[in-house]
This record gives structure tokens, sequence and C-alpha cells, in this order.
């Protein structure tokens, strides 16, 4: 039995725990505000909100119900857009009617429950973050620019918004129905009933995270397949350093990783890193642990954590193992993990404020997409200029995502200047066999991941390397 | 200079679209919301695995046996003809001897549930003895496999015009096709009715389409069929005439089950089985004399169709007439050809070929001014269309403001100034270059089948004052019933609240066009005004007689019947009642008929356009050197709206169809291989522009004219269209600063301009 709150009521269901959350709502709830578009998690036409009760607090994320198994709405407030309308328009619908922000009107409600997400969430009421919020909404008729406005509009209205009871506020100004207040003591209450804990009796089944990947790849046989969930697990949540070393938890999300003081402080441009990965409905659901386990040669997340030599933990019933990641790809999608193993944590040595650190990806449309190539770099320099330590990743250029052993033999020992950079490219081209594909040719892959090995360094030392130098033949 | 942000404050008065508030609020129903009625079924087309082939056997045996699946249509079940071709009757419903493209549909399955009908799909097998496969439309002229036969519009004499010209380029252009991606998919959901006749809810551009494609496979008269369209998320052409397929297949399964039948398309399918865009590659041949005006230009289209007709005849057409943009060239030889290929039939897509050939001018004259070492815009801006300037299909330009929207916008904008800037960012930066380019456009407004320029309405208006109005119009998103509820509002001098637009309906009204061409607001605005017209006529006699005064000094406004300027107190309520008391028509059918067009295609010359719209846009992007990736600083448009009848809705077609054009030229990569399999098959791999990829500013300023179009409703001019095609200065704005940055660059007229593309084109030399 799965249990949770769907808008204003509580539900119990025995549909498959596989049946994605939008098929539920659109056809057993007949809630058809939700659309579908493309059931791959790339346009944000059935965009819902997802509550969690923390303590006493609900924090609300957007998500794509169409790549979101019904396992993972248990104990869940699912938000759709029936239950987000008032008796008069919300000031964000209010926004996007007087700025003209729906044409066809199909994209519209995703838009309006992202937009109502970013409301109820604990972010800045800056354009940026508003706009940052609808980065997983595609709208094929207005072009955008009337949904700026409208997010504009939006952030003034909130920018008087009391963060401390924020859910008060919202739903005083109309943002929300009075509803809302009364959810976590609802959830509180559907703890209680299931005998004080929603846990339940674990069987032999496909571990799922987020299934951002997983209801992309086999979402016919998705439905009937049962499900361990991983996404929700509290004991896979947490990011902390000890002893020079950071540990993630395999549940943390993209999204959770870049709002993280601690990544923050490490990696001051992560922010910036994690703007170019999916969106952030796919952030809020897609997992570190499955980004590695779902083995893409250009996993963003793979080829991010590859740089800092990580190594990751695996568990199998409490049985563990430590690997560096460098060494769990085996082949094309094969990894050294059995099918009862799951990844339970990552962990690196953290750079020092003196090392370098940066991630490159480039795909067809800057963000909201899959890497042509990604790739990221690690560097300690000494004080003589001499390079002592380097790891280089590079995604899209293999079966794997690859760990570049021969060009970051090539750097160490090195002093940072462009004709030894250029020498190690030749020694990069040498390692990578990138194939030719709807990403690209294996000529421009090969380019572009010089171009991105050039910009690690170009973006490190601004004023000692000059791209000139590099290209000169 | 008026700004976005000016815009913004003189729309605040406007008449916002009428389905807003339902659609923030989700209660807009598309075809996929109806709620169903007991007993429907469910369906899943089987299309061909491969793009050219005889189809040997199909075996259906195993997945009849699947849990829940009713029944397995194929051609076998087509009582009347199985034939869809619109134009040409040469596209089957179901593939019988051969399939021609990836994605044919071959079978229908029907089952309880729609997981069941895809589930079996998997269980049919089918053998199909491969044939060649051509993909590119050049091989195909070159074997002879053309739709037509090829077409050619000439004005005066290239041959003798080149010996006079000083330069003389020629060259090759091609723009890739374009996937409409509206973001609803294909849909259609039918049901029986009694004695035969079947209602379909349709998610069509084209209801009449679909009424008579569905009357000639079902074998019955067109009467029987009623297609019944609430809006549809986004159409762009793609739901013109490849809707009907769909609405077609279930109605075929109703006819022979009795019992509702939805098809919904998953999205991978609907890419797969639908066609997009014509691609296009052409030859150009331009020649200027010694002051850079254009004697001469030749260019021959090679279009590529697809595997059948399907609208690509037409589309042709257009290319033809568009051959020339905003430009008067004096000597003029378009020649198009459409060739069959061994992929999905392509079909309409906003621009309907007048984009491809656009994109062929502009690079001629780009090509030109590079090797004359001079701005390109210095080119354009000599040989603009000026008054009564011939078109090479004979009409004259009238009304011309193409230089009018060009010379405003280089001195509102100021374009010397942003020239200058972009010198100066290019001199101090390294890594980054920027590239600015103009881009004006003209584009002809009216089907350029004269047939097709015709329309009816329907307006009752009921006893208690409200008004419903029916017309052939489709609402997909451009805001065409707002517009209608408008024109009816101010005909009757009422509240806009009074009028409901009703859904498009074949039984209300019929032997409509497709809502396509930007014309659907003038020719179903015209006749609605038409019908109203009639009904107002009753009431101002009636209101003449019993206010004893003479019929020409009443009038109806602000929901009351005044005497010249004096209002009385017989308001529309007393008056609406009163007609009905007296037993007055409270109804009318209104027709439209556009005058003046014709064409003749023995002659290709004729005056096929009620009119031109005319633009020119400024765009700026900035290249990044190092990852050869793009962003869009500004695009500045003037556009001639006429007068704007919606500014709020203009506003909007106007950077929706920008953005649409620049995804066009810049990310919109379809990529087809040697076999004919879509490689761009999803979203995932297929990109359209998100939020964060559109240009930091779009500016849009509304021509200031005095020139009155009266064959554009209430003198707004048709704005559906025009804007996409500025979308094509974008690929000469990131082109120009490739070579900012590499002047030795070899980056051929080869659209979309993708990452990959720029990269190479960066790093590559000629």
């Amino acid at each position: 039995m799965i249990r949770f709150i769907l808008n204003q009521h509580t539900i119990e269901t025995t549909h498959p725990e596989g049946l994605t959350v939008l098929d539920f709502v659109r056809y057993q709830q007949h809630l058809t505000g939700t659309k579908i578009g493309c059931r791959e998690g790339d346009c944000g036409a059935c965009t819902i909100l997802v509550g969690t009760l923390k303590d006493t607090q609900m924090t609300y994320q957007s998500m794509t119900s169409c790549l979101m198994p019904l396992k993972n709405a248990h104990g869940k407030h699912i938000v759709t857009i029936e239950g987000i309308n008032c008796e008069h328009l919300t000031p964000i619908q209010q926004a996007i009617v007087e700025e003209g922000g729906t044409q066809c009107g199909f994209c519209t409600v995703g838009f309006v429950v992202s937009l109502t997400g970013f409301s109820l969430s604990q972010k800045s009421a800056t354009y940026e973050n508003a706009i940052a919020s609808i980065d997983g909404n595609i709208c094929r008729c207005t072009g955008y620019k009337s949904l700026e406005r409208a997010a504009d509009r939006i952030t003034q209205s909130l920018q008087h918004k009391n963060q401390n009871q924020s859910l008060e506020w919202l739903t005083t100004k109309g943002f929300i129905p009075k509803y809302f207040e009364q959810i976590p003591q609802r959830l509180l209450a559907l703890y209680q009933q299931a005998n004080g804990s929603l846990q339940q009796a674990q069987q032999k089944a496909v571990y799922v995270g987020g299934g951002t990947d997983l209801f992309v790849q086999r979402p016919e046989a998705m439905v009937h397949t049962p499900i361990t969930p991983l996404l929700d697990q509290g004991t896979l949540k947490y990011i902390y350093a000890e002893e020079g070393n950071c540990y993630i938890g395999g549940a943390v999300t993209a999204e959770e990783l870049q709002d993280n003081a601690l990544m923050q402080q490490i990696f001051p441009d992560i922010r910036a890193y994690m703007k170019l990965v999916s969106s952030t409905p796919i952030r809020n659901m897609g997992t570190i642990a499955g980004n590695f386990v779902n083995a893409s040669p250009i996993g963003d997340l793979t080829n991010f954590f590859l740089a800092l030599d990580s190594y990751i933990v695996l568990n199998d019933s409490g049985k563990r193992r430590e690997l560096p990641l460098k060494t769990f790809y085996l082949g094309y999608k094969k990894l050294d993990k059995t099918a009862t193993e799951y990844i339970e944590a990552i962990y690196f040595k953290i750079p020092q404020p003196t090392d370098y650190f940066n991630f490159e990806k480039v795909c067809k449309r800057t963000h909201l997409d899959i890497a042509s190539v990604n790739s990221s770099c690690f560097l300690q320099v000494n004080e003589d200029g001499i390079i002592t330590q380097a790891h280089i990743s590079a995604g899209g250029v293999g079966p794997i995502p690859m760990y570049l052993e021969q060009t970051r033999k090539a750097l160490i020992g090195q002093k940072v200047h462009a004709d030894r950079l250029q020498h190690a490219n030749k020694i990069l081209q040498s390692e990578i066999s990138p194939i030719s594909d709807a990403r690209g040719s294996a000529a421009y892959k090969r380019l572009l991941l010089r171009q991105l090995f050039y910009a690690h360094f170009l973006t490190f030392f601004p004023n000692k390397i000059n791209l000139k130098a590099l290209i000169a033949v | 200079m008026l700004t976005t942000q000016t815009n913004t404050e003189s729309l605040k008065t406007v008449m916002k679209n009428r389905d807003s508030h339902s659609h923030v609020s989700g209660k807009s129903i598309y075809v996929d919301d109806i709620p169903v009625r007991i007993g429907t079924l469910y369906a899943a087309v089987f299309s061909s695995p491969h793009a050219h082939g005889k189809l040997q056997e199909l075996n259906l045996s195993e997945a009849k046996q699947m849990p829940g699946v009713v029944r397995i249509f194929t051609h076998h079940d087509i009582l009347g003809e199985n034939q869809i071709g619109g134009i040409i009757p040469d596209e089957p419903l179901f593939a019988e001897h051969e399939v021609h493209y990836q994605g044919q549909p071959i079978a229908l399955v029907i089952a309880d549930t729609e997981a069941n009908a895809r589930e079996a799909l998997h269980k049919i097998k089918v053998d199909i003895a491969p044939l060649p496969i051509i993909v590119d439309p050049r091989e195909a002229q070159a074997k002879g496999e053309l739709i037509i036969p090829p077409r050619s519009f000439r004005l005066g004499d290239t041959a003798a015009a080149f010996e006079q010209c000083t330069y003389i380029f020629e060259g090759t252009a091609e723009t890739a096709g374009q996937e409409h991606l509206y973001i609803e998919g294909q849909g259609a959901y039918a049901y029986p009715m009694e004695n035969g006749s079947i209602r379909i809810a349709s998610s069509t551009q084209g209801p009449t389409a679909l009424q008579r494609t569905a009357a000639q496979v079902l074998g019955i008269p067109m009467h029987q069929i009623e297609v019944d369209v609430t809006r549809l998320g986004g159409g762009f052409g793609g739901k013109e005439d490849q809707a009907t397929t769909w609405g077609v297949m279930a109605a075929l399964a109703v006819q022979h089950l009795q019992r509702p039948v939805k098809l919904i398309l998953h999205r991978m399918d609907d890419m797969k089985m639908t066609g997009k865009r014509n691609p296009y590659t052409s030859d150009y041949k331009i020649g200027l004399d010694e002051n850079h005006r254009i004697l001469a230009y030749e260019a021959t289209y090679y279009q590529n169709a697809g595997a059948a007709a399907d609208l690509s005849p037409a589309i042709m057409e257009r290319t033809l007439f568009h051959a020339n943009n905003s430009y008067f060239i004096p000597n003029v030889t378009a020649t198009a050809y459409s060739c069959r290929t061994n992929i999905p039939p392509n079909t309409a897509f906003r621009g309907f070929g007048g984009p491809q050939a656009m994109f062929v001018i502009e690079a001629a004259i780009d090509h030109a001014a590079k090797a004359l070492q001079i701005d390109t815009n210095i080119i354009q801006r000599k040989n603009l269309l000026t008054e009564n300037s011939e078109f090479p299909y004979g009409q004259h330009a009238k009304d011309c403001e193409a230089k009018a929207c060009w010379d405003t916008a280089t001195e509102q904008y100021d374009l010397k100034k942003l020239q200058q800037e972009v010198a100066d960012f290019n001199a101090q930066n390294e890594l980054l270059k920027k590239g600015l380019a103009l881009m004006p456009i003209c584009f002809g407004i009216s089907f350029t089948k004269t047939s097709m320029n015709q329309a009816r309405a329907l307006v009752h208006v009921y006893h208690d004052g409200s008004v419903g109005v029916s017309t052939g119009a489709v609402e997909m998103g451009q805001g065409v019933n707002t517009k209608m509820a408008q024109v009816a509002a101010h005909a009757f001098g009422i509240s806009i609240e009074r009028i409901k637009i009703e859904t498009t309906n074949t039984t209300r009204v019929a032997n409509t066009s497709p809502s396509a061409a930007s014309a659907t607001a003038d020719l179903n605005g015209k006749a609605l005004l038409n019908a109203c017209q009639q009904i107002k006529d009753r009431f101002l006699e009636l209101a003449a007689r019993r206010l004893k005064v003479a019929v020409d000094d009443v009038l109806l406004k602000n929901e009351c019947v005044y005497i010249k300027e004096e209002k009385t107190d017989f308001t529309w309520k007393k008056l609406v009642m009163d007609a009905f008391l007296e037993r007055l028509n409270l109804s009318a059918k209104g027709h439209y008929a556009t005058p003046v067009i014709h064409f003749d295609k023995a002659k290709e010359k004729g005056h096929p356009f009620a009119y031109h719209v005319y633009g020119t846009a400024i765009i700026t992007a900035t290249l990044d050197c190092v990852r050869g990736t793009y962003t869009f600083d500004s695009v500045k448009v003037v556009h001639d709206f006429g007068a704007s009848m919606n500014r709020m809705i203009d506003l909007g077609q106007t950077e929706g169809g920008i953005v649409q054009g620049i995804g066009w030229m810049t990310m919109e990569e379809l990529l087809y291989n040697k076999d004919g399999r879509l490689l761009s098959n999803a979203l995932s791999t297929y990109k359209i522009p998100d939020i964060y990829s559109v240009p930091d500013e779009v500016s849009v300023q509304f021509l200031r004219t005095d020139n009155r179009h009266d064959l554009a409703i209430f003198h707004s001019k048709a704005v559906g269209e025009p804007p996409l095609m500025y979308g094509i200065g974008a690929y000469f704005a990131v082109r120009n600063a490739i070579l900012a940055f590499n002047p030795q660059a070899n980056v051929p007229f080869s659209a979309p301009i993708t990452p990959e593309k720029v990269l190479m084109g960066l790093y590559g030399s000629k």
C-alpha cells in the first residue's frame, strides 16, 4: 500500500509502485491539468510539486511526474495544478496572464507549478532564482520573453515574503490555498497511522533513486517492476567533512549538492557547474549514485567526481567494500558491481584553497542537454609553477566515463606552459576513442575535448596561458 | 526608442488572451483531457522499421493473442480508399505492398488499455525486402524521383543580365528540417454516433481535411463525419495535414468496432512518424553591378519532400514566391524541384517554404559582400523593395514598407553605434567575439492556392443578449479566438464578455480552409464581420423604427443604441429581446472570399497575395571562441503590423516566432542517417530553445505607418509566420562572429549553425 496526500486528499493505493505519478494523477485521479509532453523529463509539462516533511516543516521541490514512480510519492504531499488553484488566480497565475505568458497553454501549467515551487522554497526572491526554477520548462510558443517578464513580476511580489512563516504568508497572499497549512499535521498523522513509520518491508527489487534514467530507458518495463526506493533514504542523505575527506551519501541529489554549504565552500563555482547539469526538477530527483550506476559515458556528476579521484562505497545488505570510481567502469554500461550492491557513499580528499578545480561541458543547447563532451580537471601546482598533481576526466569520448591516466602523467612534473599543454593534448588524443553520433562527429569531439582541456588552463591561469599560443601550430 | 519595457507599458490596456485564465489553471481542455466515455478503447500504431522495401509478410497472430487486444487493423480493413494524400493521391493510410520511410504506419492495434495496445506492438512481425534508400534530395532529383514536375519563376532575362554584371558569385546553401515540437503531441478521440456517423475530437489545424479524408477512407459521405476541435497545444503547421492520419485511424476503428477509440501518439512515435519542415539544398548565382546593385539572381532549390507529396508542392511554390525576399531584383530565374526521398513526408511549418528561400538569397548576398569586403548590409539596403517594385511572379509591391522598416530600425536602434560596439568588443577580447547581422523580411499573405482564400462564420445572438460565434478558425495558441471575440464585440458594440467562441466544428462551419498561412484571422474575421453585420442591420432597422429616426442615424456602441452621438436607454439586451419577440432572425452565416487575388500557374504570374508584411531585425551574437558556444545579446526589430488590433497577442507571436526561427538556425538539428533513421528522435537529442538560450533582449517596435490595409482585418496585418524569418539573421550573426575570430574560417552556408559547426569553423581553414 502506498500512502500520500495528493493535493487535499489522502491517497491509499495498491496501484503498481512503478506506475508513474503522471499516469496516476491523469488517468486514475482524472486530474488532467498535468500534461504529457515527452515522458522523458525534458519538457516540464508534467511538473508537480513534491512536499517532504522534515521535523515539522515542509519543503517542496518541483519534479517531473513522468519519471517519478508512485513508490517515490509514498509519505509525500504531491501537488498538481488542481491543488494550487485558489478562488482567484494566484499572483503567479495573474502575472503570466498580465504579461501574455501563455499562448497555446499546454506548457503553461508546468510553468505555474515550477514558479509556485519557487515561491514555496527557501531560495531568495531574486530574478535569477525565479528563472532557474523554470529552467526545466520548455515552451514552444512564447519565446519566453513574456515569461521572463512574468517571473520579474513574481519576484517583485515575493520581496516581502516572511521566510520564518512563509507558508502562512503565502496562503494569506493567495499564492497557495489555505489547506497547505494543515499538511504537516496530516502527513504526521499519516505516518502514525502506518504504525509510526512509513518504512516498508524490503523485498528483492530494483534499486531506484530519482528514476531519471530508468524511467527514460525502460518506462514500460518499470511499471511492473518492484522497487527498492533509495531517493528518500535519510541514511543515504548526508554531506560532511572528516579528516580531510568529504563524504557524500549516495542518495544526495544534484540540487542538494549545489545547495550544500560545504560543497559551496570547497567548490565556489558549483552553482555555475550545476547550472550546466540538466534542470531544476531533474536535479531535484537525480542522485549521485544514480548518475554513477547509469554509467553513461557522459554522466556529468561521474565526470566531476572522477577528477577528484573519488572513492565509492558499495553496500550489499550491510557488507561494504570500497573502490576508486575510476576502476568502477569495466566497459560500456558494465560496472564492477553485483546486482544486490548499491552505492552507499562517495568520498574524496578535499582540495586545498591553493588547488585548482574546473568543470567544463559543451552540448548542442547549453542548458538542459546531454553533453557532447564534458571534462573536469583537478590540479596542484607548487611555488615553482610545477604541476605536482593532476586528475583529468573526459566524457563522451569513449565507452565509459574516462579518467585520463596518460594525460595526467604527461602533466605531472611539467611547468604550466603552452607547449607542455600542447604536448599533453597529443597524449590526450591518443587516450580517447570518440564515435560519431547525434551528439557530434568523432572529429568534433576530439577538437572539443582539446578545447575543453585548454579551457581548464585558460580558466586557471588567465594571465599565463593564452589561446593563440595554445592553438598555434 | 521603444524597448520591450515600454511595449509592456502600452500592453496594459490590451485585451488579454481569453484562454489565459483556463490555461494558467490547467482547466483548458485538449484532446487527451476529454473525459472518456464508457467502453473507450485505445490505439497504438505499428510502423515500418525500414525506410524502403517490399512488404513480404505481416504476422499479427502473436500480437492478437496479447492481453486486452481487441483487434488489429491493416489496409485490408479499409472500406473506402486507402488514400490520405491531400494535394496528390500518393499516400496510403496503411502501407500495402511497399514501405517508403521508417515510421510509415502499417497496422493499428486496438486494446482495452493504452499499455496493452503498446505492449502488443512488440509482438508484430514484419518481413520487408530492402530496396535502395535515398535521403539526399539531389540524389533523388538526379534519379528522377520528383513529386511534381519542376517549376520556374522568371522575371527579366538572367542570362543577358549576367553579361552586364561586374561581380558574379555562385555557391550552395542548405537548411535542415525542423521538428514542430508542439508540446501537445498528435492525437484524436473518435466515437460512434447513430446511423454510422462518427464524431472525431482532434488536435488538427485542418478540420475539413480530416473530415474529407476520413469520409474517403471509410467510404461514407462527409456529412457522416463530424470533426470538433476545441484547441491545440501548438501546431506550427505540423497539424495542418499531418493530424489527419491519426483522426482517420481512430475513425476507422470506430467504424468497425462501434466503440469509442482514442489514439494519442507518444513523443518518440510522433517524431518518428510525422513529417517536418522540408530540408532544402540550393544553388545560387548572384550578379551585381559596380554600385552593388543586384542585377541578376538565379536559384535552384532541391526540396526534400520525403516519401509523399503531403503539402510539399505548395511549400515549393511558396519557396519560389519568396526567392527574392525583401529585395527588388530585375532579373530572376528561380527553379524548384520537389524531391522524393525515404524520410517521412515533410509538411507545413511556419513560413511554409518561404524561410528556406530567404536563407538562400541572404547567403548569396553575404557571399558577395564578404568577397567584395564590404558590409553585407550595404548590399541589403541598396536593393530593398520600393513602391511598385515587381516581384518575379508579376505582383507589384504596394504600400511597400521595406525601406521604412529598415531605416526606422537602423536609425532608432542606432546601427552605427551597435556596429562600433561590436568592433570595439572584438578588438578588446581574444576569447569572445561578437557578430552582428541585419535581416529584412517580406512575406506574402494569402494561401497561394487562390481557392483556399475563403471562410465562413456562424453567429447566434441568444435572446438574453449573449452571443455564440463559430468560425473555421482553430485556436492553437496564436490567439485567434481572442481576435474573433474582438471582431464580434466591436461589430455589435457590446462587451467582449458577451461573446463566446465555440469550438471549431465541421457541422457548424463547413468546407473550411485550415488555420494556416497566417491568414486565419483575416479570412475568418472578415466572414465573422459579415455575419455580425447582417444581424446588426436587422437590429438597426428595428431600433430606427422604434425610435422613429433614420436608420443611418442609429448606431450600436457601449451596449446601447445611440442616435448619432447621443445615448438612448435602448439597451443591447432590450434590443435583442425586442427583435426576438418581433420574430427577427437572430442568427446569421457570414461568408468571405479574398478579393483581388489570382494566379495563373501556366504563366507563373498573377497577384497571389492580398498584401505583404515587412520588417527588419538587427541581431547580435556573442561567441565563446574557446568552446564554440554562443549566446544572443539582442534582437531589435521594427515590424509592420499595420494597425495591430491586439498588441499583446501580436507581440507574443513576434517574440515566439523569432525564437522559433533562431532555434531552426542554431540548435535544432534533425539528423537522418543513410538508412533513413531519424537519430534526433526525442527531446533528449533534438533540442529546441529553452529559457536560457533566448536573446537577452528582444525589442519589437511597431512600425508607424499611414497605410491602411483594407484586406487585413481591422487593418491589423497577419502576424503568424513572418517573424520566424528574423531568426535567419541569427545564423549570419554567429557566422560573422566566427569570421571575426578566424577570417580564414570555412563556414559553409549550412544551417543550423550548431556548436559543432562553429568549432569546426573557428579552428578550420579554407
